[in-house]
């Protein structure tokens, strides 16, 4: 029987050293590849850490950075104070919503980016009419797409606390709702606001569906513009844009492999509808 | 407390009425008009004219191709993506190979877009990396049977690239949830590793095999970036098809065919998300 079992474990660690280095390097391929690609023109990569030419030479660029990094900043910002404050009174006050909520908050995985554009036309018309047509009105269009992945994020932190006591508490010792948001919640899920936090600005770094048909300007816009001119620029940008994502991203799963050993901050970053798992409260 | 309950339940809805509103002007607002626009005329009024239009040569080619590439990263990331995740199941669970293997899953799942056509441009592309690598020391011409990468074969091997990472976050927990008992019972009673892959583990991770699948389905099907970014000619998927519906002048009567096109999309997605859901209900009986 130990023959047996040591065969097998032999066995698995010879498939599981051959799957891993076959996937290893059809993963690593491409990055390897970028970089070669884009040290082929010797001037790229200077110019690129270089801010007033790089914006000199390619203005289109430059201005997608700008966009770019605003738009993920306004987004995040404007999804914190939308979902959390929802999200804690609906626990606590309006546990029947709470359904509804999820229902529409997981609603964007279901309808393609592509397709929400269809629909976000016509209301950009509205928004261009009253606010002008400036890109960081995609920052209203940016909330709805992240709005599954910062839920999931958020709620996943929400279910790891008593909610419903640490209010009471803090209530009773009269604390205004205001308080008990800013100083009691908040604090108490800070991992989960910083997670959906990454999450929105590396969703929003590579958005480009929503901002290249709506006629608006972001990083990835910028990059597939710049792709027709300039390809080494473009592939040297496209390998920053991801490294800081990937970055980003890791961040994320650090803070959530932290607290539990499950990963829960790498499930909320599936960009499909999963199973719904009732979290233990 | 002195006031009634109901009174209550009422000012605590004012609560939630900045997150619905902004719900309803950019999600609630945005669904409906593809829906209600999938079925009116240029004019207003009710027809079914665009959605009999999707019944076109044109359009109904696009669908076959996009389910086509679907179907095809679909199963190709499926089986890769559990190959991958098993090879993680067979190593120590919080080893600091699965740690980094899921964590990097995780990353690589949401790549995609332009970022994702660019890279397989620097590797596959015409002067790419590997292209010219391979010309160079081996003699061996990628493109001689014509330039691949921008059409289906090339957009199934670029999709491939974030739907194994899918797989194997979907696909691990089910893996997680076999037990070695069971492994060791299939032994006891006399039988061999063939006998347990068929009869145990096979039937147990069917459906979640099943359902992953279709979720990888889905997951291709609604993706646009990386195909905008890669086919700049002709419209051979269905979100290109909307592109061209919704950046040019269409033809008079067609207006809203764009938005009878991604209700389509929107239903083919939902259908194979309710198989999901039904699948995963069944999944969850064991390996919850």
């Amino acid at each position: 029987m130990a023959g047996v079992i040591a065969r097998r474990a032999r066995r698995q660690r010879v498939f599981r050293w051959t799957v891993l280095s076959v996937l290893g390097v059809f993963f690593l391929l491409p990055f390897v590849a970028m970089v070669e690609f884009s040290t082929r023109d010797p001037q790229t990569w200077p110019l690129l850490v270089d801010w007033p030419r790089l914006s000199e030479r390619y203005p289109a660029l430059a201005e997608g950075i700008v966009a770019s990094l605003s738009q993920a900043a306004l987004t995040a910002l404007l999804m914190l104070v939308l979902l959390v404050p929802t999200a804690v009174w609906v626990r606590l006050r309006l546990p029947r919503l709470r359904r509804l909520i999820e229902f529409l908050c997981l609603l964007p995985l279901t309808i393609p980016a592509i397709v929400l554009v269809v629909g976000l036309a016509p209301v950009y018309a509205w928004v261009t009419y009253f606010l002008g047509g400036s890109s960081l009105t995609l920052v209203f269009a940016y909330t709805i797409l992240v709005l599954p992945y910062a839920y999931r994020a958020i709620d996943a932190g929400l279910s790891a606390i008593d909610v419903k006591t640490l209010a009471e508490a803090a209530r009773s010792l009269g604390a205004g709702w205001g308080t008990v948001m800013i100083r009691v919640v908040l604090p108490n899920i800070r991992s989960a606001v910083l997670s959906a936090a990454f999450l929105t600005v590396a969703l929003v770094l590579g958005e480009y569906t929503i901002a290249s048909l709506l006629n608006r300007t972001n990083l990835q816009v910028a990059i597939n513009f710049l792709g027709k001119s300039s390809a080494t620029m473009s592939v040297a940008v496209s390998l920053t844009a991801l490294l800081l994502a990937f970055v980003l991203l890791l961040m994320l799963s650090l803070i959530g492999g932290r607290r539990r050993r499950s990963a829960t901050a790498i499930e909320a970053a599936v960009p499909v509808p999963t199973a719904h798992k009732e979290p233990a409260a | 407390m002195a006031r009634r309950p109901r009174l209550r339940g009422a000012t605590a809805l004012l609560g939630t009425v900045p997150f619905f509103a902004y719900v309803t002007v950019f999600l609630v607002i945005p669904t409906l008009v593809v829906v209600i626009g999938a079925f009116a005329g240029d004019e207003g009024g009710f027809t079914l004219g665009n959605v009999e239009a999707l019944g076109n040569g044109y359009v109904l080619d696009a669908f076959g191709r996009s389910t086509a590439l679907s179907a095809m990263s679909a199963v190709i990331g499926a089986v890769l993506g559990a190959l991958l995740a098993y090879a993680l199941v067979t190593a120590k669970p919080d080893g600091l190979l699965r740690r980094t293997v899921t964590a990097a899953a995780g990353v690589l799942a949401q790549f995609g877009g332009v970022t994702l056509a660019f890279a397989f441009l620097a590797t596959i592309g015409l002067s790419g990396f590997v292209t010219v690598w391979l010309r160079d020391t081996a003699g061996i011409d990628l493109y001689a049977n014509g330039v691949w990468l921008f059409e289906l074969p090339g957009l199934t091997l670029v999709y491939t690239y974030f739907q194994i990472p899918l797989m194997v976050i979907v696909f691990l927990p089910a893996l997680d949830g076999i037990r070695p008992q069971w492994r060791e019972a299939t032994e006891s009673l006399g039988g061999t590793t063939w006998h347990y892959w068929t009869r145990v583990a096979g039937p147990l991770l069917g459906p979640a095999f099943l359902g992953s699948t279709l979720l990888l389905f889905a997951n291709s099907f609604s993706a646009y970036a990386t195909a905008a970014a890669l086919v700049s000619q002709g419209s051979p998927l269905v979100p290109l098809q909307i592109r061209g519906a919704l950046t040019s002048e269409v033809l008079l009567g067609q207006q809203n065919v764009g938005k009878a096109m991604a209700l389509g999309m929107v239903v083919v997605v939902s259908v194979v998300m309710a198989l999901y859901t039904l699948l995963q209900t069944r999944t969850s009986r064991w390996l919850g």
